[in-house]
């Protein structure tokens, strides 16, 4: 007898919606503050900088999921700080105590608070602190809404979410590039799903892999799910359920250790290995791994 | 001999899967994945029933084990999930299971350095 078999782990980890009405109260931006709301996912968050420069810098990096209509359901203050040699290296923290999360890392520090939705990142003048900082504060806010990130390049295709999912190097920015020209791209890296009725839809992200190609913010109903890896020849084949929970957990990214939350993800892993097909697919990296997909 | 009670940890989700249970520890986000006995001892583990009682009543009819060769695997069993936080033992019945200890929100596990 051997009841315990095999262990993996989890590579990332996030949280969801909270269930407070938003910010109906935010005061307007002061006239020497500049504001813009990112919407990802259907989840619009404002950023203010008092730095008009840094403002058009993120302008650009989230031209596409800009909505100054949107009303904003978390505000973030940013502020530069110097850099501090001593940090440049430092592991991401995570916590939270009675609603108040904080994260920190090298180049950041950034706090929030889900009952008044508002906080503040402190970071050294890298854009990517700020796209760092939104990944965590969207995986956590999606994790009780039954949503989470994942690993994954994707696309729409006639009306259908497909989306390829890996660790670093399995060809999820490959794929992305691969696609036809009736492929609207989601994302070539990190792709953001939610619940939605018997399913799953997902949503385009701005968060990009290491070619920079941002995905367009569109949605569509999720088809399947293919497990990606380089191979010699094209072939694909369904995963059971329980295999496709371990390896999908591997490429989900959660950043807290919150028992509720974490519990939250598995539970959608799970829901998403019931209700989606997943599928293992071994590629060569030319045009015809499209061609093979249903 | 002294009997041995065990419970699952409040900081663990659990799912079966076909025929396979998987515990994830909220801990460190590690997955465990049970076989069929080991699935029977973990539902079993309710903080209130000896540990040999449930061998005898859930596992040696179930896969036609003898008892003391049973026992002793799921002794085995039980020490590995006790190691990891995810069930918990006792000498006593267990009425509110206790959370393991270091289970505060701490550090995370990784975003992608940009």
């Amino acid at each position: 007898m051997a009841p315990l078999t095999a262990s993996t782990q989890i590579a990332e980890a996030g949280l969801s919606r909270h269930p407070d009405a938003g910010l109906a109260h935010a005061p307007e931006p002061s006239a020497d503050c500049h504001s813009l709301t990112v919407e990802i996912g259907g989840l619009p968050i404002r950023l203010r900088t008092p730095n008009a420069a840094f403002r058009a810098q993120i302008a650009e990096r989230y031209s596409s999921f800009l909505r100054p209509e949107s009303r904003a359901e978390m505000e973030f203050e940013l502020h530069f700080s110097p850099p501090d040699p001593l940090s440049a290296e430092e592991k991401l923290e995570v916590c939270c105590e009675e609603g108040r999360w904080q994260l920190s890392r090298g180049e950041f520090r950034a706090a929030f608070d889900l009952h008044t939705r508002r906080g503040h990142l402190s970071f050294i003048h890298n854009p990517y602190s700020v796209d760092t900082v939104l990944r965590i504060v969207h995986s956590l806010l999606l994790a009780p809404a039954g949503g989470l990130l994942l690993h994954a390049s994707g696309g729409i295709r006639g009306g259908r979410g497909v989306l390829f999912s890996g660790v670093s190097g399995a060809g999820k920015t490959t794929i992305a590039q691969l696609a036809p020209p009736d492929v609207q791209l989601l994302t070539d890296e990190i792709s953001y799903l939610r619940r939605a009725g018997d399913g799953f839809r997902v949503y385009g992200t701005p968060f990009s892999g290491e070619l920079g190609i941002q995905g367009e913010d569109v949605s569509a109903p999720l088809a399947a799910i293919y497990l990606i890896e380089h191979g010699a020849r094209n072939r694909r084949e369904r995963v059971a359920e329980a295999e496709a929970v371990r390896r999908l957990m591997r490429n989900t990214l959660f950043f807290a250790q919150e028992k509720r939350l974490v519990a939250d993800v598995f539970s959608t892993v799970c829901e998403l290995a019931r209700r989606v097909p997943v599928y293992g697919l071994e590629f060569l990296p030319d045009a015809r791994v499209w061609e093979m997909l249903p | 001999m002294t009997p041995t009670y065990i419970a699952r940890s409040t900081a663990v989700a659990a799912r079966r899967l076909g025929d396979e249970m998987i515990v994830m520890s909220a801990l460190d986000s590690t997955l465990f994945t049970l076989s069929e006995v080991g699935a029977v001892l973990w539902q079993a583990a309710d903080g209130r029933t000896p540990l040999d009682q449930i061998v005898r009543n859930h596992v040696c009819s179930a896969f036609s084990v003898d008892a003391q060769t049973a026992l002793r695997d799921a002794q085995e069993f039980v020490r590995a999930l006790a190691e990891r936080g995810i069930l918990l033992v006792s000498s006593q019945p267990m009425t509110s299971p206790a959370a393991p200890p270091g289970e505060a929100a701490g550090a995370a596990a990784a975003g992608e350095p940009r």
